[in-house]
């Protein structure tokens, strides 16, 4: 039988078109293989998917907000007679109360209300009509529109956070304000708009929801990347050259090695504990400052990009490298007119992928004070980005997560689209570099 | 046996030695790669150093514009004359000869430049021209002594990798040139070529033996037998015999040199 397999291959004398069953074992592991790909592929794809569109459904309505929008006309007279009253700012009000009534007659709506009730949905009115026409006071005769933000209650009742069946009478609001709101709904007077104080305003305290806006912390991000790449990617090239191209090989430099390695594993909690007994207690700088931020990040991020610029280093072939000390180059010439601009879409890409961890990274933040702080202002000038207080992206979002007031939560998914929003434009932008680095050789 | 080497009508002998080198060996590490070496190569001369593989050829090719000094592990001793001077004397910097020994590597390897840059980087950081116009009258010179200035004078600004293997070669061999050497050592520069790029990269040798001192690596005896003047067989480190190249391969005097040249080892 041996000998008749050995003379004999076990696929002679059969057809081609007729598979055998060795050959029928081999395809039918390569479809379960394939079958497996595709469903750990779907699976992950549908995961993307729930996070997605939980994130849209649940961020969007932090860019829109709730407004009550009314064209308004004050005349020289109701101004003066305004200005002689005692309680000024009661007197707009009622103005402004006459004015809405007027609109809901005209619309055929009808319904009751009093001041209180319009204090509770739009907050004072009436001292924000006098303090437009008393800095505009040439306005005074011709329409203006106001565009009045609704309470967060109310905000909360047109995106379904607050229904007639759970709300109980406060003094924030009533059930009988909602009839109001339906009926200014019925007469188009209240409506959704898009949120810009959302985008480019600072952060509110607790108790006001409607004002929260991202913009100080995107700066604050803004800032701190700027420390991070400013100090990452020329210490981490100039180290990895060096260990690349110059180092002996040896055990003192093998153990820096296994070290880098080891340190963009360390949890980056420890970088901020680290951050926190070095810079701010021991070198004095201030607290929840970008500046500081920026430093922890920065030792952070150098260990990603160290070990992909050293990849990428690697990965330029060795002939190249003898090509130019073949016609008298130096070692330094051979790297920085060969190697390194062959290498420069891996350090790129690297860099960038190193500063969307850092810019998405809240923990060390936590502990150097940027997680929680009110950032009220935008930092005054260019310097003073860096040294004043401030949040950041990610730990503006974990402050307003863990606010007690439900419409804060919101903010937070909105705040996510924004962080994501950013990160992708990272990554695109280091396609689109490594496109335009990358070169044959 | 290795001196005075005999006119034939085969060589342009001058008596002019290029390289002496004597009792050099090279250790990678506790591996000795060459042992008591000691040769003198001629100039305007081809010098084939051939051999079965491993056998140390390109080790001693890359000892004589100090290649080797880029492998950590790999130490060198004996004496390597250029001109009667030390390359490996503390005050020569590797640089300077480089520029002096002009190398081509077994694989193609183009900068992933143009065709101009390619040749032009020796000299510009050599400083050897002195404005643009000196600068393209070298990459010319070069190009036409790398007999392949025809093929790119319309595309001296497209890439130098876009060239064929052939033509990426001549290229490599332009670039050398370019620094004005004195010795060129080629490390198998036609093994990774076709045999009609390998047959113009032979006639091109054979044109660059009336300028420099061409030493070439090669695991062809037919190459060698073709282009060189006096051939060098190593053998498992050692030399075993260096002469006229027709001597060696109608009248070897080692045994071992017949054998490989036969056939029976390599
Ligand atoms: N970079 C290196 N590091 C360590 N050993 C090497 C290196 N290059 C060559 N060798 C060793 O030196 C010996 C000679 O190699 P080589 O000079 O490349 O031979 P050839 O070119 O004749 O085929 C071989 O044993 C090889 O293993
Ligand atoms: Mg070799």
């Amino acid at each position: 039988m041996t000998d008749a397999s050995l003379n004999t291959p076990a696929h002679s004398g059969k057809q081609l078109s007729q598979a055998d069953a060795h050959t029928k074992k081999r395809n039918a592991a390569e479809k379960r293989f394939r079958a497996y790909g595709l469903s750990a592929i779907l699976i992950g794809l549908f995961f993307l998917v729930v996070l997605f569109t939980s994130i849209i459904r649940s961020g969007l309505p932090a860019f829109t907000r709730t407004v009550v929008d009314v064209e308004f006309t004050l005349t020289q007279e109701q101004f003066d007679a305004a200005e002689k009253e005692l309680f000024k700012t009661k007197a707009y009000s009622n103005l402004f109360i006459a004015e809405l009534q007027g609109k809901l007659g005209e619309k055929g709506v009808e319904v009751e209300f009093d001041e209180k009730a319009i204090e509770r949905l739009l907050g004072k009115v009436g001292s924000t009509i006098r303090e437009h026409y008393k800095e505009n006071p040439d306005t005074l005769g011709a329409p203006v529109r106001f565009e009045l933000a609704a309470s967060s209650r109310v905000d909360g009742y047109f995106k379904g956070r607050v229904t007639r069946d759970t709300l109980q009478d406060s003094r924030f609001l009533q059930l009988s304000d909602l009839d109001l709101v339906d009926a200014l709904e019925e007469a188009g007077v209240i409506k959704q708009a898009f949120n810009w104080t959302f985008i480019t305003g600072t952060d509110s305290g607790v108790d006001n929801p409607g004002g929260a806006g991202i913009g100080a912390s995107v700066v604050g991000s803004f800032f701190m990347m700027l420390v991070v790449l400013a100090l990452s990617l020329p210490i981490g090239v100039a180290a990895s050259i060096y260990l690349e191209e110059f180092a002996p090989q040896n055990k003192f430099t093998d153990l820096i090695e296994v070290n880098i390695s080891n340190l963009a594993a360390v949890p980056s909690i420890v970088f901020g504990i680290l951050g926190l007994a070095v810079f701010i207690q021991f070198m004095h700088l201030p607290q929840s400052a970008p500046l500081v931020g920026g430093l922890v990040l920065t030792l952070m991020t150098l260990p990603t990009i160290i070990i992909s610029t050293r990849a990428s280093l690697k990965s330029v072939p060795p002939s190249i490298r003898e090509a130019a000390l073949g016609v008298g180059a130096s070692k330094m010439q051979t790297v920085f007119h060969h190697v390194l601009p062959l290498a420069m879409p891996g350090i790129l890409t690297g860099t960038i992928i190193g500063l969307a961890q850092a810019l998405g990274e809240t923990a060390p933040l936590l502990l150097i004070g940027m997680v929680g702080f009110v950032a009220r202002g935008y930092p005054e000038g260019f310097a003073q980005g860096f040294t004043e207080a401030n949040s950041a992206m990610p730990a503006q979002i974990y402050t307003w997560a863990a606010r007690a007031d439900v419409s804060f939560y919101e903010k937070a998914w909105g705040g996510i689209i924004i962080l994501l929003a950013f990160l992708l434009t990272m990554n695109i932008i280091a396609i689109i570099l490594r496109r335009r680095f990358e070169r044959r050789w | 046996m290795y001196d005075a080497p005999r006119s034939t009508e085969n060589t342009v002998s001058t008596e002019d030695i290029k390289f002496e080198c004597t009792d050099c060996q090279v250790y990678y590490g506790d591996n000795h790669a060459i042992k008591d070496v000691s040769v003198k190569i001629e100039d305007k001369t081809v010098t084939a150093f051939i051999g079965p593989s491993g056998c140390g050829k390109s080790t001693f090719l890359r000892c004589l514009n100090r290649m080797n000094d880029t492998i950590d592990v790999a130490r060198i001793e004996g004496s390597f004359l250029l001109d009667g001077q030390d390359i490996y004397d503390r005050k020569v910097d590797p640089v300077q000869l480089r520029a002096k020994v002009g190398m081509v590597f077994q694989k193609p390897n183009p900068f992933p430049k143009s065709i101009y840059d390619n040749i032009a980087y020796g000299p510009r950081i050599h400083g050897l021209a002195r404005s643009k116009a000196d600068l393209d009258e070298i990459v010319e010179k070069s190009l036409r002594r790398g007999a392949i200035w025809d093929e790119v004078k319309d595309r001296l600004h497209a890439p130098g990798t876009g060239l064929s293997g052939g033509q990426q070669q001549r290229l490599c061999i332009a670039r050398a040139i370019a620094t004005e050497p004195e010795v060129l050592l080629m490390d198998e520069p036609c093994s990774a070529l076709d045999p009609i790029a390998t047959a113009q990269v032979e006639e091109l040798i054979d044109e660059l033996r009336a300028q420099y001192s061409v030493v070439i690596v090669t695991h062809s005896m037919q190459q060698a037998a073709r282009v060189s003047q006096k051939t060098a067989f190593f053998h498992l480190g050692n030399l075993v015999e260096y002469d006229e190249t027709s001597k060696i391969f109608t009248n070897p005097e080692d045994p071992r040199t017949e054998s490989y040249i036969t056939g029976r080892i390599g």
